[in-house]
Protein backbone atom coordinates (compact mmCIF):
# COMPACT_ATOMS: atom_id res chain seq x y z
CA UNK A 1 0.00 0.00 0.00
CA UNK A 2 1.95 2.62 -1.26
CA UNK A 3 1.37 5.97 -1.65
CA UNK A 4 1.77 6.97 -5.53
CA UNK A 5 2.79 10.33 -6.81
CA UNK A 6 -0.11 13.14 -6.14
CA UNK A 7 -1.55 11.37 -3.33
CA UNK A 8 -3.20 13.03 -0.76
CA UNK A 9 -2.72 13.62 3.12
CA UNK A 10 -4.88 14.58 5.56
CA UNK A 11 -2.96 15.60 9.21
CA UNK A 12 -5.31 16.32 11.90
CA UNK A 13 -3.56 19.12 13.82
CA UNK A 14 -1.36 22.21 13.11
CA UNK A 15 1.20 21.45 16.66
CA UNK A 16 4.48 19.97 16.26
CA UNK A 17 3.89 16.43 15.92
CA UNK A 18 1.68 17.40 12.87
CA UNK A 19 2.99 19.94 11.47
CA UNK A 20 7.34 17.97 11.75
CA UNK A 21 5.12 14.92 10.08
CA UNK A 22 4.02 16.84 7.24
CA UNK A 23 6.88 18.58 6.94
CA UNK A 24 9.24 15.94 6.42
CA UNK A 25 6.89 13.84 4.52
CA UNK A 26 7.11 16.57 1.70
CA UNK A 27 10.76 16.72 2.61
CA UNK A 28 11.16 12.69 1.85
CA UNK A 29 8.52 12.66 -0.82
CA UNK A 30 10.97 15.37 -2.79
CA UNK A 31 14.10 13.62 -2.11
CA UNK A 32 11.82 10.21 -3.64
CA UNK A 33 10.93 12.47 -6.50
CA UNK A 34 7.73 12.33 -5.65
CA UNK A 35 5.14 14.92 -4.83
CA UNK A 36 2.43 14.72 -2.20
CA UNK A 37 -0.59 17.07 -1.37
CA UNK A 38 -0.86 17.62 2.66
CA UNK A 39 -3.79 19.39 4.34
CA UNK A 40 -3.12 20.55 7.80
CA UNK A 41 -6.10 21.05 9.68
CA UNK A 42 -5.26 23.20 12.69
CA UNK A 43 -8.12 25.55 13.65
CA UNK A 44 -5.91 27.75 16.64
CA UNK A 45 -4.42 31.08 15.44
CA UNK A 46 -1.29 30.87 16.89
CA UNK A 47 -0.61 34.44 16.13
CA UNK A 48 -3.08 35.41 19.32
CA UNK A 49 -2.12 35.59 22.70
CA UNK A 50 -3.47 33.72 25.24
CA UNK A 51 -5.15 30.41 25.39
CA UNK A 52 -6.43 31.06 21.78
CA UNK A 53 -3.28 30.57 20.21
CA UNK A 54 -1.51 28.47 22.51
CA UNK A 55 -0.96 24.88 22.87
CA UNK A 56 -0.17 24.76 26.46
CA UNK A 57 2.92 23.41 27.32
CA UNK A 58 6.29 24.52 29.66
CA UNK A 59 7.49 25.77 25.93
CA UNK A 60 11.10 24.29 26.35
CA UNK A 61 13.33 22.71 23.78
CA UNK A 62 15.56 20.25 24.93
CA UNK A 63 19.09 20.69 23.92
CA UNK A 64 19.92 18.01 21.69
CA UNK A 65 16.43 18.72 19.76
CA UNK A 66 17.99 22.13 19.26
CA UNK A 67 20.73 20.44 17.56
CA UNK A 68 19.11 17.71 15.89
CA UNK A 69 16.97 20.17 14.37
CA UNK A 70 19.43 22.28 13.40
CA UNK A 71 20.97 19.18 11.45
CA UNK A 72 17.92 18.91 9.65
CA UNK A 73 17.92 22.85 8.53
CA UNK A 74 15.73 23.66 10.93
CA UNK A 75 17.37 26.52 12.96
CA UNK A 76 14.91 28.34 15.96
CA UNK A 77 14.92 32.00 15.18
CA UNK A 78 15.61 34.96 17.19
CA UNK A 79 11.80 35.83 17.19
CA UNK A 80 10.83 31.92 18.37
CA UNK A 81 13.43 31.71 21.01
CA UNK A 82 12.45 33.67 23.90
CA UNK A 83 15.47 33.20 26.08
CA UNK A 84 18.46 30.90 25.04
CA UNK A 85 19.02 28.61 28.28
CA UNK A 86 22.72 28.49 29.06
CA UNK A 87 22.22 26.83 33.04
CA UNK A 88 20.20 25.37 35.31
CA UNK A 89 19.89 25.55 38.94
CA UNK A 90 18.57 22.96 41.04
CA UNK A 91 16.91 23.84 43.83
CA UNK A 92 16.08 21.43 47.26
CA UNK A 93 14.65 22.27 50.57
CA UNK A 94 18.63 21.83 51.52
CA UNK A 95 20.52 23.77 49.19
CA UNK A 96 20.81 24.55 45.07
CA UNK A 97 23.40 23.73 42.46
CA UNK A 98 24.39 25.68 39.17
CA UNK A 99 24.94 23.42 36.11
CA UNK A 100 26.09 25.23 33.66
CA UNK A 101 26.11 23.94 29.84
CA UNK A 102 29.43 23.47 28.42
CA UNK A 103 31.38 26.43 26.61
CA UNK A 104 28.81 29.16 27.98
CA UNK A 105 26.37 28.24 24.82
CA UNK A 106 23.12 28.86 25.16
CA UNK A 107 21.73 24.89 24.25
CA UNK A 108 18.40 24.97 25.28
CA UNK A 109 15.32 27.07 23.57
CA UNK A 110 12.61 28.67 26.32
CA UNK A 111 9.98 29.93 24.08
CA UNK A 112 6.16 30.27 23.62
CA UNK A 113 4.03 27.65 21.67
CA UNK A 114 1.39 30.28 21.01
CA UNK A 115 2.35 34.34 20.93
CA UNK A 116 2.15 34.84 24.67
CA UNK A 117 0.16 34.68 27.36
CA UNK A 118 -3.61 36.31 27.65
CA UNK A 119 -3.24 40.38 27.56
CA UNK A 120 0.45 39.54 26.11
CA UNK A 121 0.89 42.98 23.59
CA UNK A 122 1.83 42.99 20.43
CA UNK A 123 5.62 42.13 20.28
CA UNK A 124 8.82 41.36 18.38
CA UNK A 125 8.03 37.22 18.96
CA UNK A 126 6.94 35.05 17.05
CA UNK A 127 4.37 31.48 18.31
CA UNK A 128 7.08 28.21 17.94
CA UNK A 129 3.65 26.26 16.66
CA UNK A 130 3.25 28.94 14.24
CA UNK A 131 7.01 28.52 13.26
CA UNK A 132 6.72 25.17 12.30
CA UNK A 133 3.69 25.80 10.90
CA UNK A 134 5.13 28.10 8.01
CA UNK A 135 7.40 25.71 8.07
CA UNK A 136 5.11 22.95 6.95
CA UNK A 137 3.29 25.54 4.08
CA UNK A 138 6.40 26.83 2.83
CA UNK A 139 7.84 23.01 2.28
CA UNK A 140 4.31 22.73 0.67
CA UNK A 141 1.53 21.56 3.32
CA UNK A 142 -1.99 23.60 3.02
CA UNK A 143 -3.22 25.42 6.09
CA UNK A 144 -6.75 24.56 6.62
CA UNK A 145 -8.22 26.78 9.52
CA UNK A 146 -11.11 25.31 10.71
CA UNK A 147 -12.60 22.48 13.11
CA UNK A 148 -12.36 19.05 12.44
CA UNK A 149 -15.97 17.86 13.02
CA UNK A 150 -15.92 14.36 12.09
CA UNK A 151 -14.04 11.67 10.65
CA UNK A 152 -15.72 8.74 8.60
CA UNK A 153 -14.77 6.01 5.80
CA UNK A 154 -15.24 6.46 2.44
CA UNK A 155 -14.81 3.92 -0.08
CA UNK A 156 -11.81 2.24 1.58
CA UNK A 157 -10.39 6.09 2.34
CA UNK A 158 -10.46 8.10 6.06
CA UNK A 159 -12.30 11.67 5.28
CA UNK A 160 -12.54 14.36 7.11
CA UNK A 161 -15.64 16.71 7.32
CA UNK A 162 -15.58 20.43 8.86
CA UNK A 163 -18.06 22.70 9.18
CA UNK A 164 -19.91 23.21 6.13
CA UNK A 165 -18.07 21.51 4.01
CA UNK A 166 -18.19 17.91 2.63
CA UNK A 167 -15.95 15.13 3.51
CA UNK A 168 -12.32 14.96 2.08
CA UNK A 169 -11.43 12.02 1.33
CA UNK A 170 -7.03 11.69 1.94
CA UNK A 171 -4.64 8.47 1.15
CA UNK A 172 -3.58 8.63 4.61
CA UNK A 173 -4.58 10.29 7.82
CA UNK A 174 -2.48 11.32 10.38
CA UNK A 175 -3.85 12.24 13.78
CA UNK A 176 -1.74 14.79 15.84
CA UNK A 177 -4.38 16.10 17.40
CA UNK A 178 -2.77 16.19 21.42
CA UNK A 179 -4.86 15.06 24.12
CA UNK A 180 -6.01 18.01 25.52
CA UNK A 181 -8.83 19.17 23.02
CA UNK A 182 -11.28 16.50 22.09
CA UNK A 183 -9.78 15.83 18.70
CA UNK A 184 -8.51 12.49 19.46
CA UNK A 185 -11.41 11.23 20.18
CA UNK A 186 -12.68 11.73 16.99
CA UNK A 187 -10.14 8.76 15.79
CA UNK A 188 -11.75 6.28 18.60
CA UNK A 189 -14.88 6.23 15.98
CA UNK A 190 -13.06 5.40 12.96
CA UNK A 191 -13.09 1.60 14.73
CA UNK A 192 -9.54 0.58 14.54
CA UNK A 193 -9.89 0.14 18.61
CA UNK A 194 -7.77 3.34 19.32
CA UNK A 195 -7.44 3.99 22.64
CA UNK A 196 -5.45 7.30 24.13
CA UNK A 197 -3.19 7.00 26.58
CA UNK A 198 -3.21 7.56 30.17
CA UNK A 199 -2.88 11.36 31.08
CA UNK A 200 -1.95 13.67 34.26
CA UNK A 201 -2.70 16.90 35.26
CA UNK A 202 -0.01 19.39 35.32
CA UNK A 203 -0.44 23.44 36.52
CA UNK A 204 1.22 26.00 34.54
CA UNK A 205 1.88 29.83 35.38
CA UNK A 206 2.79 32.80 33.13
CA UNK A 207 3.92 35.59 35.49
CA UNK A 208 4.68 38.81 34.15
CA UNK A 209 7.70 40.34 35.79
CA UNK A 210 9.38 42.16 32.76
CA UNK A 211 12.53 41.89 30.70
CA UNK A 212 15.11 43.87 33.55
CA UNK A 213 14.09 42.34 36.31
CA UNK A 214 13.78 38.46 35.12
CA UNK A 215 17.35 38.86 34.44
CA UNK A 216 18.04 40.18 37.56
CA UNK A 217 16.47 37.13 39.46
CA UNK A 218 16.53 33.96 36.88
CA UNK A 219 18.91 35.17 34.12
CA UNK A 220 19.20 32.83 31.25
CA UNK A 221 18.95 30.02 33.82
CA UNK A 222 16.31 27.30 34.31
CA UNK A 223 15.15 26.48 38.15
CA UNK A 224 14.26 23.46 38.60
CA UNK A 225 12.61 22.58 41.96
CA UNK A 226 13.04 19.12 43.66
CA UNK A 227 11.08 20.32 47.01
CA UNK A 228 9.43 17.94 49.70
CA UNK A 229 5.96 19.48 49.27
CA UNK A 230 2.77 17.05 49.53
CA UNK A 231 1.58 16.07 45.97
CA UNK A 232 4.56 18.01 44.21
CA UNK A 233 7.07 15.80 41.97
CA UNK A 234 8.60 18.98 40.71
CA UNK A 235 8.78 22.04 39.32
CA UNK A 236 10.26 24.72 37.10
CA UNK A 237 10.31 28.73 36.43
CA UNK A 238 11.87 28.96 33.08
CA UNK A 239 12.83 32.33 32.42
CA UNK A 240 11.14 33.76 28.84
CA UNK A 241 11.30 37.49 27.38
CA UNK A 242 9.24 39.16 29.38
CA UNK A 243 7.72 36.23 31.33
CA UNK A 244 8.25 33.41 34.23
CA UNK A 245 6.41 30.39 33.14
CA UNK A 246 5.68 28.62 36.05
CA UNK A 247 5.26 24.37 35.75
CA UNK A 248 4.45 22.12 38.22
CA UNK A 249 4.11 18.07 37.86
CA UNK A 250 2.11 15.95 40.48
CA UNK A 251 -0.71 15.07 41.74
CA UNK A 252 -3.91 16.55 42.14
CA UNK A 253 -2.23 19.90 41.74
CA UNK A 254 -4.57 23.32 43.04
CA UNK A 255 -4.65 26.24 44.03
CA UNK A 256 -3.42 25.29 47.58
CA UNK A 257 -0.66 23.72 46.33
CA UNK A 258 0.53 26.31 43.53
CA UNK A 259 0.55 28.70 46.45
CA UNK A 260 2.85 27.05 48.76
CA UNK A 261 5.07 25.84 45.84
CA UNK A 262 5.54 30.28 45.49
CA UNK A 263 6.13 30.83 48.90
CA UNK A 264 7.93 28.49 49.46
CA UNK A 265 11.72 29.14 50.47
CA UNK A 266 13.68 28.12 47.50
CA UNK A 267 11.38 30.01 45.38
CA UNK A 268 11.32 33.34 47.10
CA UNK A 269 15.19 33.50 47.01
CA UNK A 270 14.65 33.04 43.26
CA UNK A 271 11.85 35.96 42.49
CA UNK A 272 13.21 39.61 43.20
CA UNK A 273 9.21 40.64 44.19
CA UNK A 274 6.73 38.84 46.11
CA UNK A 275 4.02 36.58 44.24
CA UNK A 276 0.61 37.34 45.11
CA UNK A 277 -2.06 34.46 44.46
CA UNK A 278 -3.89 35.68 41.22
CA UNK A 279 -1.25 37.56 39.71
CA UNK A 280 -0.14 35.65 36.99
CA UNK A 281 -0.84 36.76 33.50
CA UNK A 282 -2.32 33.48 32.39
CA UNK A 283 -3.21 29.81 34.07
CA UNK A 284 -4.02 26.60 32.84
CA UNK A 285 -4.02 22.85 33.70
CA UNK A 286 -3.16 21.30 30.41
CA UNK A 287 -2.45 17.45 30.65
CA UNK A 288 0.09 15.61 29.67
CA UNK A 289 0.73 11.73 28.05
CA UNK A 290 2.04 9.75 30.95
CA UNK A 291 0.69 6.12 29.63
CA UNK A 292 0.76 3.64 26.46
CA UNK A 293 -1.81 4.58 23.71
CA UNK A 294 -3.29 1.07 22.64
CA UNK A 295 -3.71 0.91 18.33
CA UNK A 296 -1.59 3.67 17.15
CA UNK A 297 -2.40 2.67 13.55
CA UNK A 298 -4.39 1.01 10.94
CA UNK A 299 -4.21 1.52 6.98
CA UNK A 300 -3.81 4.74 6.43
CA UNK A 301 -4.55 6.25 9.77
CA UNK A 302 -1.83 6.81 11.61
CA UNK A 303 -1.56 8.49 15.40
CA UNK A 304 1.53 11.38 16.30
CA UNK A 305 2.47 12.67 19.10
CA UNK A 306 0.98 13.27 22.67
CA UNK A 307 -2.60 11.31 21.80
CA UNK A 308 0.35 8.17 20.69
CA UNK A 309 3.41 7.75 22.28
CA UNK A 310 5.54 10.69 24.21
CA UNK A 311 7.97 10.93 26.28
CA UNK A 312 7.33 10.69 30.45
CA UNK A 313 7.53 14.24 32.02
CA UNK A 314 10.30 15.76 29.96
CA UNK A 315 10.91 16.57 26.09
CA UNK A 316 7.25 16.25 24.69
CA UNK A 317 8.60 18.17 21.77
CA UNK A 318 11.65 16.30 21.07
CA UNK A 319 9.10 13.27 21.10
CA UNK A 320 6.46 14.15 18.69
CA UNK A 321 9.84 15.09 16.29
CA UNK A 322 11.06 11.25 16.82
CA UNK A 323 7.59 10.22 16.24
CA UNK A 324 7.01 12.59 12.87
CA UNK A 325 10.12 11.30 11.68
CA UNK A 326 9.62 7.79 11.70
CA UNK A 327 6.37 8.15 10.96
CA UNK A 328 7.22 10.26 7.89
CA UNK A 329 9.61 7.81 7.19
CA UNK A 330 7.54 4.99 6.99
CA UNK A 331 4.94 6.60 5.00
CA UNK A 332 7.18 7.81 1.82
CA UNK A 333 9.68 4.96 1.92
CA UNK A 334 7.39 1.84 2.56
CA UNK A 335 4.00 2.06 2.48
CA UNK A 336 0.87 3.34 4.59
CA UNK A 337 -1.17 -0.47 5.43
CA UNK A 338 -1.11 -1.54 9.05
CA UNK A 339 1.83 -3.59 8.59
CA UNK A 340 3.72 -1.01 6.95
CA UNK A 341 3.63 1.09 10.16
CA UNK A 342 3.66 -2.19 12.92
CA UNK A 343 7.33 -2.65 11.23
CA UNK A 344 8.78 0.69 10.70
CA UNK A 345 7.09 3.48 13.15
CA UNK A 346 6.33 1.24 15.75
CA UNK A 347 9.86 0.37 16.83
CA UNK A 348 9.97 4.27 17.53
CA UNK A 349 7.26 4.29 19.53
CA UNK A 350 8.01 1.21 21.09
CA UNK A 351 11.40 2.33 22.14
CA UNK A 352 10.22 5.44 23.54
CA UNK A 353 7.73 3.65 25.57
CA UNK A 354 10.40 1.32 27.11
CA UNK A 355 12.60 4.33 27.82
CA UNK A 356 10.10 5.24 29.56
CA UNK A 357 9.19 2.89 31.73
CA UNK A 358 13.10 3.31 32.96
CA UNK A 359 12.13 7.29 33.10
CA UNK A 360 9.74 6.24 35.69
CA UNK A 361 12.13 4.24 37.98
CA UNK A 362 14.30 7.33 38.06
CA UNK A 363 11.72 9.82 38.63
CA UNK A 364 11.11 7.49 41.75
CA UNK A 365 14.25 7.55 42.64
CA UNK A 366 13.89 11.33 42.73
CA UNK A 367 11.35 10.92 44.91
CA UNK A 368 13.77 9.63 47.08
CA UNK A 369 16.21 12.01 47.05
CA UNK A 370 13.86 14.74 48.19
CA UNK A 371 12.51 12.64 50.88
CA UNK A 372 16.22 11.90 52.29
CA UNK A 373 17.81 14.89 53.10
CA UNK A 374 21.50 12.82 52.90
CA UNK A 375 21.21 12.00 49.36
CA UNK A 376 20.23 15.74 48.70
CA UNK A 377 22.86 17.04 50.48
CA UNK A 378 25.64 14.17 49.19
CA UNK A 379 24.50 14.75 45.36
CA UNK A 380 24.63 19.47 45.60
CA UNK A 381 27.89 18.38 47.26
CA UNK A 382 29.13 16.08 44.32
CA UNK A 383 27.68 18.19 41.51
CA UNK A 384 28.91 21.63 43.15
CA UNK A 385 32.55 19.98 42.99
CA UNK A 386 32.15 19.17 39.95
CA UNK A 387 31.52 22.88 38.42
CA UNK A 388 34.85 24.13 39.52
CA UNK A 389 37.16 24.69 36.61
CA UNK A 390 39.95 22.14 37.58
CA UNK A 391 36.95 19.32 37.63
CA UNK A 392 37.69 16.40 35.32
CA UNK A 393 34.45 14.44 35.48
CA UNK A 394 30.55 16.10 35.77
CA UNK A 395 29.41 12.75 35.23
CA UNK A 396 26.46 13.28 37.98
CA UNK A 397 25.88 17.02 36.85
CA UNK A 398 25.30 15.37 32.87
CA UNK A 399 22.95 12.50 34.77
CA UNK A 400 21.17 15.54 36.83
CA UNK A 401 21.01 18.05 33.80
CA UNK A 402 19.57 15.19 31.31
CA UNK A 403 17.41 13.57 33.95
CA UNK A 404 15.44 17.49 34.45
CA UNK A 405 16.08 18.61 31.05
CA UNK A 406 15.16 15.61 29.15
CA UNK A 407 18.12 15.46 26.41
CA UNK A 408 18.90 11.94 26.90
CA UNK A 409 17.22 8.81 26.80
CA UNK A 410 16.37 7.38 30.35
CA UNK A 411 18.04 4.25 29.38
CA UNK A 412 21.09 6.54 28.98
CA UNK A 413 20.88 8.66 32.04
CA UNK A 414 20.09 5.30 34.15
CA UNK A 415 23.31 3.64 32.74
CA UNK A 416 25.62 6.42 33.18
CA UNK A 417 24.21 6.71 36.66
CA UNK A 418 25.35 3.27 37.59
CA UNK A 419 29.03 3.68 36.66
CA UNK A 420 31.70 3.78 38.73
CA UNK A 421 32.80 7.41 38.16
CA UNK A 422 29.77 8.18 39.42
CA UNK A 423 28.94 5.54 41.91
CA UNK A 424 32.02 6.04 44.36
CA UNK A 425 32.26 9.56 44.86
CA UNK A 426 28.64 9.90 45.11
CA UNK A 427 28.75 6.91 47.98
CA UNK A 428 31.87 9.07 49.41
CA UNK A 429 29.56 12.17 49.83
CA UNK A 430 26.51 9.69 51.02
CA UNK A 431 28.90 9.08 53.88
CA UNK A 432 30.33 12.64 54.87
CA UNK A 433 26.64 13.82 54.37
CA UNK A 434 25.93 11.01 56.86
CA UNK A 435 28.36 12.56 59.56
CA UNK A 436 27.43 15.18 61.51
CA UNK A 437 30.26 16.85 61.32
CA UNK A 438 30.49 16.48 57.44
CA UNK A 439 27.00 18.23 56.32
CA UNK A 440 27.50 20.07 53.72
CA UNK A 441 24.92 22.73 53.63
CA UNK A 442 24.88 26.25 51.69
CA UNK A 443 23.98 27.43 48.72
CA UNK A 444 25.88 26.42 45.26
CA UNK B 1 22.76 39.74 20.10
CA UNK B 2 19.71 39.99 22.36
CA UNK B 3 18.24 36.86 25.07
CA UNK B 4 16.25 34.84 22.20
CA UNK B 5 19.65 33.39 20.88
CA UNK B 6 20.98 29.89 20.78
CA UNK B 7 24.61 29.32 20.41
CA UNK B 8 27.68 30.70 21.57
CA UNK B 9 28.84 34.15 20.32
CA UNK B 10 32.34 34.55 18.63
CA UNK B 11 34.03 37.85 18.21
CA UNK B 12 35.17 39.43 14.56
CA UNK B 13 37.87 37.17 13.51
CA UNK B 14 38.39 34.99 16.63
CA UNK B 15 39.20 31.46 16.04
CA UNK B 16 36.20 28.87 16.03
CA UNK B 17 37.72 25.89 14.60
CA UNK B 18 41.96 25.88 14.41
CA UNK B 19 43.34 23.41 11.57
CA UNK B 20 44.82 20.74 13.15
CA UNK B 21 42.97 20.78 15.84
CA UNK B 22 40.86 17.95 17.02
CA UNK B 23 37.63 17.94 17.31
CA UNK B 24 34.14 15.98 18.65
CA UNK B 25 31.76 18.41 16.85
CA UNK B 26 30.43 20.18 14.14
CA UNK B 27 28.80 23.82 13.93
CA UNK B 28 25.86 25.07 12.22
CA UNK B 29 25.81 29.04 11.83
CA UNK B 30 22.75 30.49 13.25
CA UNK B 31 23.62 34.34 12.64
CA UNK B 32 26.23 36.66 10.91
CA UNK B 33 29.44 34.74 8.93
CA UNK B 34 32.09 32.75 8.85
CA UNK B 35 35.33 32.21 6.90
CA UNK B 36 36.97 28.99 6.16
CA UNK B 37 40.61 29.57 5.60
CA UNK B 38 43.32 26.83 4.99
CA UNK B 39 47.21 27.27 5.61
CA UNK B 40 49.32 26.88 2.85
CA UNK B 41 53.02 27.35 4.14
CA UNK B 42 53.16 31.11 5.07
CA UNK B 43 50.24 32.20 3.55
CA UNK B 44 46.03 31.63 4.55
CA UNK B 45 43.90 30.87 1.78
CA UNK B 46 40.62 32.08 2.09
CA UNK B 47 38.25 28.62 0.77
CA UNK B 48 35.10 29.88 1.18
CA UNK B 49 32.43 32.37 3.42
CA UNK B 50 29.47 30.78 5.32
CA UNK B 51 25.99 32.40 6.62
CA UNK B 52 23.36 31.44 8.63
CA UNK B 53 22.33 27.80 7.82
CA UNK B 54 25.55 26.16 7.10
CA UNK B 55 27.47 23.83 8.19
CA UNK B 56 30.84 23.16 8.99
CA UNK B 57 33.33 20.95 10.92
CA UNK B 58 31.24 17.79 9.99
CA UNK B 59 34.04 15.96 8.99
CA UNK B 60 34.48 15.49 12.65
CA UNK B 61 31.43 13.48 12.87
CA UNK B 62 33.30 10.48 10.42
CA UNK B 63 36.77 10.59 11.01
CA UNK B 64 39.30 10.80 13.53
CA UNK B 65 41.63 13.31 11.37
CA UNK B 66 42.42 16.61 12.50
CA UNK B 67 40.31 19.90 11.39
CA UNK B 68 41.34 20.27 7.76
CA UNK B 69 40.75 23.68 8.01
CA UNK B 70 40.55 27.08 10.10
CA UNK B 71 36.81 28.93 10.90
CA UNK B 72 36.57 32.26 12.34
CA UNK B 73 33.79 34.43 12.60
CA UNK B 74 33.58 37.72 10.31
CA UNK B 75 32.26 40.32 12.28
CA UNK B 76 29.96 39.08 14.99
CA UNK B 77 28.95 35.19 14.73
CA UNK B 78 26.40 32.99 16.30
CA UNK B 79 27.22 29.72 16.10
CA UNK B 80 25.43 26.46 17.28
CA UNK B 81 27.48 22.67 18.32
CA UNK B 82 26.30 19.65 17.28
CA UNK B 83 27.96 17.32 19.93
CA UNK B 84 29.14 13.97 17.82
CA UNK B 85 27.97 11.13 20.20
CA UNK B 86 24.50 12.41 20.36
CA UNK B 87 24.34 13.16 16.58
CA UNK B 88 25.81 9.66 15.63
CA UNK B 89 23.60 8.33 18.32
CA UNK B 90 20.41 9.96 16.69
CA UNK B 91 21.83 8.96 13.05
CA UNK B 92 21.97 4.85 14.55
CA UNK B 93 17.99 5.42 15.44
CA UNK B 94 17.50 7.54 11.80
CA UNK B 95 19.67 6.89 9.36
CA UNK B 96 17.60 9.64 7.48
CA UNK B 97 19.43 12.77 9.53
CA UNK B 98 22.46 11.98 7.67
CA UNK B 99 20.76 12.99 4.54
CA UNK B 100 21.19 16.88 4.60
CA UNK B 101 24.75 16.40 5.98
CA UNK B 102 25.55 14.19 3.02
CA UNK B 103 23.77 16.40 0.42
CA UNK B 104 25.98 19.46 1.64
CA UNK B 105 29.50 17.43 1.49
CA UNK B 106 28.12 15.86 -2.38
CA UNK B 107 27.64 20.42 -2.82
CA UNK B 108 31.15 21.23 -2.03
CA UNK B 109 32.42 17.95 -3.82
CA UNK B 110 30.81 19.44 -7.07
CA UNK B 111 32.46 22.87 -6.21
CA UNK B 112 35.75 21.52 -5.79
CA UNK B 113 35.33 19.80 -8.88
CA UNK B 114 34.33 22.65 -10.98
CA UNK B 115 37.89 24.52 -8.83
CA UNK B 116 40.03 21.27 -10.33
CA UNK B 117 38.81 21.51 -13.80
CA UNK B 118 39.23 25.38 -13.61
CA UNK B 119 42.50 25.33 -12.19
CA UNK B 120 43.78 21.95 -14.62
CA UNK B 121 46.12 23.41 -17.29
Amino acid sequence: MELQEGARVGVVGGGPAGTLTSYFILEMAQRAGLSFEVDIYEGRDFSRAGPAGCNMCGGIVSESLVQMLAAEGINLPPPVVQRGIDSYVLHTDVGQVRIATPGEEMRIAALHRGSGPRGAAAGPWKSFDGFLLDLACEKGARHIPGRVKELTWQDGLPAVQTDGQPARPYDLLVGATGINASGHKLFEKLGFRYEQPRTAKTSMLELLIGREKLQDSLGNAMHVFLLDLPRLEFAALIPKGEYISVCLLGHDIDRELVDHFMHSGPVRSCLTEDYESGSEACHCSPRINIGEAKHLFTDRVVLVGDCGVSRLYKDGIGAAYRAAKACAATVVLHGVSEEDFQKFYWPACKRMQRDNRVGKALFLSAGLFRRLAFLTRAMLNVARSEQRPDSRSRALSTVVWDTFTGSAPYTDVLLRSLKPGLVLPFAAACCCALLPFGEGKGSG
Amino acid sequence: MGIGVLGKVYEDSETIVEQGGTGDCMYVVQQGHVTVCVKQGDHEITLSRLGPGDVFGEMALFTKEPRSATVRAEGKARVLTIDKRGFLKRIHEDPTLAFRILQKMSERIRKLNEEVARLRP
